[in-house]
């Protein structure tokens, strides 16, 4: 950045338009300080402030519903579109931070810098939605990525905790270079690392998108993007990583993190690479293919419940790159539904995941929650309501934000990509089957009597069901939120 | 009430459904008398269709209910679309007339876990009524999908020893047909946006009245037919079928059989082929191949079962082969046939499922080697058996005759002519294997002593058997009750698909679809 723009920026500051992720970040600072003079073990109170630091954040963000700002030279916009990933982020923390609680104290951590840890990923994710500079997006994206490496490495003394921290931590490294050096590349290109600028300069130069620093530029921004959102063949990590977080942590990766690099992802690919759209969506239609493949294939062979889910949130990945595929309206405010709803079904069913589970987890297989249905009842309801959610049953939301993600590719024209993406839908059919078929169609060998139900985590799994079932039926406001939430 | 009769009849199950989950778990009377209740109650709000003339006047559709439910400017409407005409009529009294006996057949059958196979045959209730009265492709398409759930459980759940395999094949067997229909229904809607014609969310009349070009008609009535044939099932798709029937619990089978089932052949009707009429030519040869092979490759296989269950299940599969072909003579008496051999085999099949379940409650088994000479031991039993027998191959003055007769009948004179001569001699195969089965388990002397002290029906079960044996017989000498108020609505049917060119071939030459069936049909005679 030369000396011009930085005294742009200075000019330019617009605190309103950083406010919510602001506040946030204040709230996680006050909170360590909290947690610090908390006595050992009691981490309730911190808990619980978290969670209405993330109500303030709530209402502060929707405050600029309607209401863009733009700060910063232009690096940063608060605008709809950033608003609607932003308040799925912050869902997914408040989801996350009400199933906390009682897990940690089962596992035997509790410790308050957990909570500011989530805190700081939803400000990194928020900064990510709203960033309309490469370098605001990959700042938000360190900052989130940052505390998210040291949450799925929390358990500090168990290995599998480990070996996904560190997993996590490397191949994050490794495609944050890739970013980074599609960033430098593309600013050696275009002079500008603004989005909307790059989209500017090609369309005044269309030569530029044959250059072969260009291409090789977005696409290795492009290779970044999909690390995050665990798209195949960038999807290694995720198993291990997803199996090995504490499953709070675990939920929260798979909804709220991802929603932010997918609104990045977006932003990127439809405003600042336009040109490229027909070799972008040529990639992307294989991509798209290949993450649903290989996530549904793999995970119908999973018997630990949680890294079959791992494998299926790659698959989710899959379908909502259909609608970046299809490219139109519909498609996007589809990709933007979809990520609630599956904010809402996935986390639903960690929630469910976390009460179930003994100290350790070993029990969260298929086959650990064989009788569940009778000895459980409510919980095995839950839990089936959110498979169904994921398998694209009506009436529940996974339907309708498959439905709307599908339709865009019929719209766009790739009725053959639709028709791969339902068949896999019904792939995972079987293994989400699996779970029930366990917990309803086998006699139960133990009384789940360990299971001890908390007040948070009721909470997070009665707001997803609320979530789930209000989305399916009357999908109409939310998605006319979404569509207000496009470009 | 009448004006929104139809939604009350549709969600009425579903909020007792809602009761069902606040019954404590162990008052197990009061539960299925409950449940018992509320289907009644259904039965009776839906009685007023059976007995409104309108439909014997008009072939349109009554009862309309209209909101809009989700509409997403520019994107997509939804509409909450109702309506009911002659074709779905006698479907929809069908469905909520066996509802109380498949809740009744449960009695003694289910007692484990009674709450939530109650709560579960409500929500299906739901589901199956829903399915047959929503004119808005997207509204049918959540109600169908909404069926699979509650059945999926009632087989995984009460099912037999194969139940888990039985019921995942059904479920995924279903759901990958439904899919693809799924990718057709997001075409059509796109297509009908994007020519500009006049529609109302995914409202199929408007559809009806599209000019879908014939490439475009050609993959989507493969994926519509194919999501139907599933679920007919007609062969080679048919294998989920014997599993389920015979894992199912006795309620599930007949539901399956009585409702289930013609959720397919009532979607080639409601939507395959009035939908993509320029297709349905170029596929009529196939599918009634097909059907002929099923109506003879089912009653081969039902000849060799050895399990009772399992040879009245392949016994559907031959028996929907009639229906289809029926329905692909496209003509009155083959439409005709078609629709009402869908309510007979609602009736009878369903009988030989309440059967089966009398004896294996009774016994445990369904070897039918286990059996023979109950007739001396339960001879009311026998009776009742017997006349359900005869429904089901078909013998003059039973039900069954009406409808294979005239769907054979159609199908010979709407230019299938072969495939009915072949079609025919399933019906001799039927009484092979029927009466065969029929004498081995009930004829000779009793050679099992278990079989010694087997008692005869219970006042309970008579009073389950009654109302499907008055229909055997009201159908089989009086047909016109239902022919009456079905009429007006095939020859609306058959008039909309007739209006496309490419149809005419397959009509004979010299006749014009509805003077045709005043000639010729007997379900004519009653309509003026």
């Amino acid at each position: 950045m030369d000396a011009n723009l930085v005294q742009e920026a200075i000019q330019n500051v617009n605190l309103s338009a950083i406010m919510p992720s602001l506040v946030l970040s204040g709230f996680g600072m006050v909170l360590l300080l909290v947690s610090v003079f908390s006595p050992r073990g009691k981490t309730t109170h911190v808990a619980w402030l978290s969670f209405i630091a993330l109500i303030v954040t709530a209402l502060v963000s929707l405050g600029s519903w309607n209401n863009p700002q733009a700060g910063f030279a232009g690096s940063v916009v608060l605008d709809n579109f950033a608003t609607f990933f932003s308040m799925t982020c912050i869902i997914a923390a408040g989801l996350t931070i009400l199933m906390s609680d009682g897990y940690l104290k089962r596992e035997g951590y509790p410790v308050g810098e957990y909570y500011t840890l989530v805190l700081f990923t939803t400000a990194g994710a928020m900064w990510m939605a709203s960033g309309t500079d490469l370098m605001t997006i990959f700042l938000g994206l360190e900052v989130l990525s940052v505390s998210l490496y040291v949450l799925a490495g929390f358990f500090r003394d168990q290995t599998r905790s480990n070996e996904a921290g560190l997993k996590y931590f490397f191949l994050g490294a490794f495609s944050t270079g890739f970013l980074l050096y599609g960033v430098a590349l593309l600013y050696g290109v275009t002079g500008t690392t603004k989005i909307a600028g790059i989209a500017e300069y090609v369309q005044a130069n269309p030569a530029t998108t044959t250059n072969i620093m260009f291409v090789a530029g977005g696409l290795l921004l492009l290779t970044g993007f999909l690390f995050k959102v665990a798209a195949a063949p960038f999807h290694m990590w995720t198993p291990d990583v997803y199996q090995g977080a504490p499953t709070p942590i675990t939920a929260f990766m798979s909804a709220g993190p991802k929603a932010a690099a997918f609104a990045a992802f977006i932003r990127v690919t439809i405003i600042g690479l336009d040109s490229m759209q027909a070799d972008i969506s040529a990639v992307f239609w294989i991509l798209a293919v290949l993450t649903m493949t290989i996530g549904n294939f793999v995970a119908l062979g999973q018997k630990d419940i949680k890294r079959m889910l791992a494998y299926s949130s790659i698959s989710h990945a899959g379908y909502a790159l259909v609608g970046l595929v299809a490219w139109n309206e519909i498609g996007l405010t589809g990709i933007m539904f979809y990520m609630l709803v599956y904010t809402f079904m996935n986390m639903g069913a960690f929630a469910v995941l976390v009460l179930i589970g003994k100290k350790g987890e070993e029990n969260l297989t298929i086959d650990g929650v064989a009788g569940m249905g009778y000895k459980r009842p409510v919980l095995a309801i839950a839990l089936s309501i959110f498979l169904f959610s994921l398998m694209g049953m009506p009436p529940t939301a996974g339907f309708a934000g498959k439905f709307y993600i599908f339709a865009g590719a019929v719209k766009a024209g790739y009725i053959w990509l639709a028709v791969l993406g339902v068949l896999n839908s019904a792939v995972s059919l079987y293994y989400y089957l699996k779970v029930m078929v366990s917990m309803y169609f086998k006699d139960a060998e133990e009384d789940f009597g360990w299971v001890s139900m908390n007040a948070a985590t009721a909470i997070s799994i009665v707001i997803a069901i609320v979530g789930v079932l209000v989305m399916g039926m009357v999908p109409g406001p939310f998605m006319e939120m979404a569509k207000l939430a496009g470009f | 009430m009448a004006d929104n009769l139809l939604s009350l009849m549709t969600f009425f199950p579903l909020l007792g459904m809602l009761f069902v989950l606040f019954i404590p778990r162990d008052n197990d009377g009061l539960l299925k008398g409950f449940t018992l209740v509320v289907t009644l109650i259904t039965f009776v709000i839906s009685l007023p269709l059976a007995f409104d003339n309108v439909f014997a006047t008009s072939g349109g559709m009554h009862y309309r209910e209209f909101h809009e439910w989700i509409n997403i400017g520019g994107f997509f409407q939804m509409n909450y679309n109702l309506g009911v005409d002659g074709i779905s009529l006698w479907l929809v009294m069908l469905t909520t007339f066996i509802m109380p006996i498949a809740v009744l057949s449960t009695w003694k059958a289910v007692e484990k876990n009674s709450k939530g196979f109650m709560a579960l045959l409500l929500l299906l209730e739901t589901g199956m009524l829903g399915a047959f009265v929503s004119l808005d492709l997207f509204l049918f398409y959540i109600f169908w999908e909404l069926m699979l759930i509650p059945m999926y459980f009632l087989i995984g759940i009460w099912g037999g020893k194969n139940r888990i395999y039985a019921a995942v094949k059904f479920f995924i067997y279903t759901a990958v047909g439904s899919l693809l229909m799924l990718v057709a229904i997001i075409f059509v809607y796109y297509y009908a946006v994007q020519s500009g014609a006049l529609i109302n969310g995914f409202g199929i009349q408007e559809f009806y009245k599209l000019n879908l070009p014939y490439h475009a008609q050609y993959w989507l009535f493969l994926a519509f037919g194919f999501s139907f044939a599933i679920k007919v099932p007609m062969f080679p798709l048919h294998t989920w079928l014997p599993d389920a029937h015979t894992e199912a619990p006795t309620a599930g089978s007949v539901i399956l059989a009585a409702v289930l089932l013609k959720m397919g052949t009532y979607g080639y009707v409601r939507f395959a082929m009035p939908l993509f009429p320029d297709a349905l030519p170029t596929f009529i040869p196939l599918l009634a191949t097909l059907s002929v092979v099923g109506i003879i490759y089912g009653s081969l296989v039902a000849m060799m079962q050895e399990d009772v269950k399992k040879l009245v299940a392949y016994s559907s599969v031959a028996h929907l082969g009639f229906v289809m072909l029926g329905v692909f003579a496209m003509n009155m008496q083959g439409m005709a046939g078609g629709m009402i051999q869908m309510i007979n085999h609602g009736v009878s099949t369903g009988a030989l499922f309440l059967i089966v379940g009398f004896i294996y409650e009774r016994r445990h088994t369904r070897m039918i080697t286990e059996f023979g000479g109950l007739a001396h031991k339960m001879p009311v039993f026998a009776t009742i058996f017997l006349i359900v027998t005869f429904s089901s191959i078909g013998l003059p003055g039973t039900n069954g005759f009406v409808g294979e007769f005239l769907a054979l009948m159609g199908a010979f004179e709407g230019g299938l002519r072969w495939y009915a001569v072949v079609a025919t001699t399933g019906v001799i195969f039927a009484a092979v294997y029927m009466l065969w089965m029929y004498q081995r388990v009930m004829m000779g002397t009793v050679t099992n002593p278990a079989n010694e002290s087997l008692k005869d029906l219970s006042a309970r079960e008579v009073v389950v058997m009654l109302p499907l044996l008055v229909f055997v017989f009201w159908i089989g000498v009086y047909p016109n009750t239902f022919f009456d108020k079905m009429n007006p609505a095939m020859e609306q049917l058959l008039t909309q698909m007739g209006h496309k060119p490419a149809i005419v071939e397959v009509h004979h030459p010299a006749a014009i679809p509805a003077a045709h069936a005043v000639e010729h049909a007997p379900a004519a005679h009653g309509h003026n």
